[in-house]
């Protein structure tokens, strides 16, 4: 059973280090934004692992639906010309 | 797509190592194998924490209180690790809580045995948690993602909890008679514990050919045990201690260590809520949950009230 009053969950982000993306690495429960980012702190970068950390109520979260994923990516399927290994050039090109 | 199907499009999945996703199709028992395992995987953390807190206020230095605090910082860590990714399969964190609180969940038969000396802090460290790290490596690869996200964190602070309690009966074999004793008396004690930590035999085990199936296990419990075995009875000479078991003895032909009978009377004794220490363990742990209520509550309550207060200004 729920209990009536849980702390919401939160998915945690963490930068690594500067210039590099904010990632995924799990979620809490907390009672608020703040707490969350403490929370992320103590579970999350007791090593040192993090520089930022974002927090997202998971509620707020949309995902895509991997049911759907053979027809919702198909358009890409069928376009290799958007690679550069498409095209056909010879090997005396340089720099290219 | 028919259950059939279905079922068929899991299995090759899980076949060519394609991870299985919380949203993704997966069958019920799959579910539920993964939310008891990884339910009690993180149980036997947080109720792992007690043996040892109850030695950190009379750690012999403050290294020694520092890295045992920190260490017993990560189980904690590590339960919520796991809590968070059984989540991910649909069953609340209270749920899981009750679960334990009433019995219904079990954890690691291990921590309902007492820490009776500093040195079962070196003991508990290498043997447990070297039994441990041996059963969580394979983990890292297990089908279900979050699980094995989870797991390779986890493994990764769990080396420094070996190191640091071998480094403490390195120490204590170097010492006075005395402590020396003492090393001795708490290998003696967590030895044969450690090595029931892998479950049944196999051919008592009968969930473990579909676990494998799955890919939620990728060895059997006797053959992890036995890994274990080998590297322990090496490890043993450095200390210039011994394991008690009289019919340890390598055995050239297998390339392993043959070792004596295990007590599995004594397992599920333990497993059934008989060890010495199984009902101080639970009372501790519901004692914290409800003492901690008004905590969980108040905080709820600062947050809703500060949310009211922005709502009201950007009105």
């Amino acid at each position: 059973m729920m209990e009536k009053d849980a702390w919401p969950l939160w998915e945690i982000f963490i930068r690594s280090k500067q210039g590099l993306d904010h990632k995924h690495v799990g979620s809490l429960h907390a009672a608020d934004a703040a707490m969350a980012i403490e929370n992320a702190r103590d579970a999350y970068t007791r090593r040192m692992e993090g520089v930022s950390i974002w927090v997202v109520e998971s509620k707020y979260v949309h995902a895509s639906n991997p049911d759907d994923s053979g027809s919702f990516y198909d358009p890409a399927n069928d376009k290799i010309y958007r690679h550069p290994t498409f095209y056909d050039l010879p090997d005396e090109l340089k720099h290219m | 797509m028919t259950s059939a199907a279905a079922e068929r499009n899991f299995q090759d999945k899980v076949d060519q190592d394609i991870r299985i996703e919380p949203k993704d199709w997966m069958p019920e028992a799959y579910r539920k194998t993964l939310v008891r395992q990884m339910s009690q995987h993180a149980h036997s953390e947080i109720v792992g924490m007690l043996p040892e807190a109850n030695w950190i206020t009379r750690a012999p230095s403050l290294r020694r209180k520092a890295t045992l605090i920190a260490k017993v910082q990560d189980e904690a860590g590590h339960g919520l690790y796991l809590y968070a990714a059984a989540e991910t399969l649909g069953t609340s964190r209270d749920e899981m809580i009750d679960q334990l609180h009433s019995g219904k969940a079990k954890y690691s038969s291990i921590f309902n045995y007492p820490t009776l000396t500093w040195a079962d802090m070196g003991a508990i460290g290498w043997l447990v948690d070297g039994a441990a790290i041996m059963n969580q490596v394979p983990l890292c690869r297990a089908s279900y993602g979050p699980y094995a996200r989870a797991m390779v964190r986890i493994c990764k602070e769990e080396s420094f909890h070996q190191r640091q309690g071998f480094e403490i009966l390195l120490v204590l074999s170097r010492g006075s008679a005395g402590q020396r004793r003492m090393c001795q008396d708490a290998i003696d004690r967590w030895w044969w514990p450690s090595v029931m930590m892998f479950g049944p035999n196999d051919d008592a085990s009968p969930n473990t050919a579909q676990s494998m199936q799955w890919k939620i296990k990728r060895f059997t419990n006797d053959e992890l045990r036995q890994r274990f075995i080998d590297i322990c009875a090496e490890q043993i000479k450095l200390l210039g201690m011994t394991l008690p078991d009289d019919r340890l003895v390598w055995n050239e032909e297998r390339g392993h260590y043959d070792f004596g009978p295990i007590d599995w009377e004594e397992f599920r004794n333990v497993l059934n809520g008989h060890g010495p220490c199984n009902k101080e363990r639970i009372e501790a742990r519901v004692q914290a949950h409800v003492e901690g209520a008004w905590v969980r509550e108040a905080a709820l309550a600062h947050a809703r009230k500060n949310s009211v207060l922005k709502t009201e200004e950007a009105a």
